[in-house]
């Protein structure tokens, strides 16, 4: 029983991962490719890890998983909002299909350094 | 070190393996086509969850669970070159 939950947690998390790359490749703007990533591949990680301490029960497994789950939720999404950033000040080129966009010209102050 | 999975198990990690492999091959198109830098790094980012993926994967077929450390650290470092790289971006298009 134990086998077949972690067989499917680690298949969901390489489709998650797989989606991911998929995104990166086909979505047409590097903000777009951003969304895939972050939010796919870090959820993908993490049910991988839930599957691996399924299958190995030491608690030395479980604390490290639990710091990659934790390193992995905390920065995340710090790095992408600073690649976002730096990318939309320097003026990076959007694709089609965009609404609205709330920085326009208010990029060249408020940034720091 | 010598381990017996199940073969639902076996299945999966071979899947997991494949998978990941395509999507690695995935990022390195992307990283060789993209329009622009910022495009390249975001690859970076894509690439360590790839590896972080790998590593459990492995860790999974042989038992070596000592390899999870190489995942924190992974997990770790590549905090740090983005935000090395946003600090870069931004530096380069001040000049």
């Amino acid at each position: 029983m134990i086998d077949w939950i972690a067989a499917f947690l680690l298949i969901a998390g390489s489709l998650f991962m797989l989606v991911a790359a998929i995104g990166v490749v086909k979505l047409s703007d590097v903000y777009m490719r951003m969304h895939a990533i972050t939010k796919a591949a870090s959820l993908g990680a993490i049910l991988m890890l839930a599957s691996v301490s399924l299958i190995y029960t030491q608690w030395i497994v479980w604390v490290e998983a639990l710091m990659v789950v934790v390193f992995i939720i905390i920065t995340a999404p710090i790095a992408s909002h600073m690649i976002a950033k730096a990318a939309h000040k320097g003026g990076n080129p959007k694709g089609p299909g965009y609404i609205m966009d709330e920085l326009e010209g208010v990029d060249n102050e408020g940034v720091e350094e | 070190m010598e381990v017996h999975l199940s073969p639902v198990l076996n299945f999966a990690i071979y899947f997991s393996f494949f998978a990941l492999t395509i999507s690695l091959f995935m990022g390195l198109y992307r990283l060789l086509t993209g329009p622009t830098l910022p495009d390249r790094i975001v690859v970076m980012d894509l690439v360590a969850s790839l590896s972080i993926g790998l590593i459990i994967v492995y860790i999974m077929a042989t038992g070596q669970t000592v390899f999870l450390n190489v995942a924190v650290a992974i997990a770790l470092l590549v905090f740090m070159g983005n935000i090395a790289f946003a600090k870069y971006l931004i530096r380069r298009m001040k000049k």
